[in-house]
């Protein structure tokens, strides 16, 4: 399973399986506890200014830094209910299944060409079939709570993960066509001349109107539209639970902005002459600026309408994502 | 039933028509913008969208943060009423019109001697003039009706209390919030000045 090229840095340091995979698993899940805290803290901060307001200022004194460590606190003290007509068991599964599958997309992101987790001969292939576990969290969380809304949110959801998936992985498919290997390294290493989204253009706004519809962000977050069934399938939850689902949201840009980053931004290559800055410094940069554009997006546009949200995808991506996969096919052949 | 609504529609057909007519002629309401051709979309309003956000995020917030900073108010600003003991006459016109009856006047009247001789002058005392913040509604009746201007709006509003009692304040007080009261604002170009 594991690619050639490159030995992880874990490895190098030490050889006893035990010690290589707890250290894997610790760097793992504190980069997943700490990187969508940082997302989450610019969101407030970038929103805030868009709306020419300021954000959080008070908690950890400089500027409101420690305000989502403050909410984490609030959310540990609140009382955990669980509806009297819940089916407990799933409700308290639901969203540890919506959350793991973005811990686990985190193993195969890499940050360097030493610096990652594991290199994944089917890579792209393994992000991509995990990303898709996410809705059964939500569907679980949707169905157990035994209210309409989160029925009617976890339904919305799981029509548009349908709807996004094929256009997501269209858009991926053209990349390793192009890069010729599904291993996320072996995709980054292929970038070395030029980056994919110079030759694939169409593909990267795909893949961006795509992740955002995956994620549920605004424009696509009729799942959870406030104005109209509450908080979707989240309705129910409370406490720890409900910060689970936020995290797994937070987590989510995090991982697909450095998949988007990985397929067409050349992942932790630097761009020509600025070689001196460190790798994972670009990629960690990519991913900002990723995530920056997703929180961007959510300020400028308003909620489209379910059945807008199909015609998108339908209609304009996929037939666009299969044209570039036709046009990449021909122009392999070709030279 | 059918032949009722056929009769309905009749009679009022000929407005219908009559209005058809008149909407035809008169010329498109100016202020109303068109709603966009369908298939004119060219994605240009998305990025316009986009634009109008990134210049906010550049832009200084226009954030006061209020409890650091005080906010700057207008000068007309209704915070609270204010008493110029000196120019008050107890005449009770802003206790009469008070739509809540908040305003409590006490008075007395004094008789002055005067140095010449005479007839001697009588002068009315005010002993006791306070406004119950728990029950005026902010009308500003009284300051509009008082005539020899002892009423006036002051920007002042951090008098809360912890018990509503407390709430209403007496002459003492809204004399001292007279000294906060703003200098009326400069007319706008082209505003007639008053008599």
């Amino acid at each position: 399973m594991i690619a050639e090229s490159g030995v992880s840095f874990v490895n190098q340091w030490f050889d006893e399986y035990w010690l290589v995979l707890i250290t894997k698993t610790a760097i793992v899940l504190v980069f997943f506890l700490v990187a969508p805290l940082g997302v989450g803290y610019a969101e407030h901060k970038v929103l805030a200014h868009m709306q020419a307001r300021l954000g959080p200022m008070y908690a950890g004194v400089f500027h409101g830094w420690a305000q989502l460590m403050a909410d984490g606190v609030k959310f540990v003290q609140k009382e955990d209910v669980i509806p009297a007509a819940a089916d407990r068991w799933v409700f308290s599964m639901a969203p540890a299944v919506a959350l793991v599958p973005y811990i686990a997309l985190f193993v195969v992101i890499p940050f360097s060409d030493e610096i990652f987790i594991l290199n994944l001969d089917v890579g792209i292939f393994f992000v991509m079939a995990i990303t898709s576990i996410n809705v059964i969290g939500v569907l679980m969380a949707g169905w157990s709570s035994a209210n309409k809304f989160s029925l009617i949110g976890a339904l919305r959801a799981a029509a548009q993960l349908i709807a996004y998936e094929l256009p997501l992985v269209l858009a991926a498919a053209a990349v390793v066509m192009q890069a010729a290997t599904l291993s996320m390294i072996g995709i980054v290493e292929a970038q070395d001349r030029y980056w994919f989204v110079l030759t694939q253009p169409i593909g990267f706004f795909i893949f961006l109107v795509a992740s955002l519809a995956e994620l549920t962000r605004p424009p696509f977050d009729m799942p959870v539209a406030d104005s109209e069934i509450i908080f979707g399938a989240y309705t129910e939850y409370t406490g720890l639970k409900f910060a689970f689902f936020l995290l797994a949201e937070y987590g989510g840009i995090v991982a697909l902005a450095a998949v988007a980053s990985v397929l067409y931004l050349g992942g932790y290559l630097p761009p020509p002459l600025l070689e001196f800055i460190p790798d994972p410094l670009w990629m960690a940069a990519k991913i900002g600026a990723l995530s920056f554009l997703i929180i961007w997006l959510r300020a400028t546009y308003p909620r489209l309408r379910e059945d807008q949200l199909q015609r998108v995808s339908w209609l304009t991506l996929i037939p666009l994502a299969l044209a570039q996969i036709m046009v990449v096919g021909f122009l392999k052949v070709a030279f | 039933m059918a032949v009722d609504e056929e009769g309905v529609r009749g009679a009022q057909g000929a407005d219908a028509d009559a209005s058809a007519k008149a909407r035809a002629v008169a010329p498109r309401n100016e202020g109303v913008r068109d709603a966009p051709e369908p298939g004119s979309a060219t994605g240009l309003g998305l990025v316009k969208g986009l634009a109008v956000t990134l210049k906010h995020a550049l832009r200084p917030s226009i954030t006061q943060q209020y409890p650091q900073e005080k906010p700057d108010l207008p000068p007309r600003t209704r915070g609270v009423i204010a008493l110029k003991q000196e120019n008050c006459t107890v005449c009770y016109k802003c206790s009469r019109e008070c739509p809540d009856w908040c305003i409590y006047i006490d008075a007395h009247k004094e008789t002055h001697e005067p140095a010449s001789g005479g007839r001697a002058r009588s002068a009315k005392i005010l002993d006791r003039f306070a406004i119950d913040y728990a029950l005026c509604m902010y009308c500003g009746i009284c300051v509009e009706v008082c005539p020899f201007d002892a009423l006036f709006w002051s920007p002042e509003f951090e008098y809360a209390e912890y018990d509503i009692v407390e709430l209403t304040h007496e002459k003492e007080k809204l004399e001292e919030w007279c000294y906060t009261v703003l200098p009326p604002p400069e007319l706008e170009v082209g505003a007639e000045e008053s008599s």
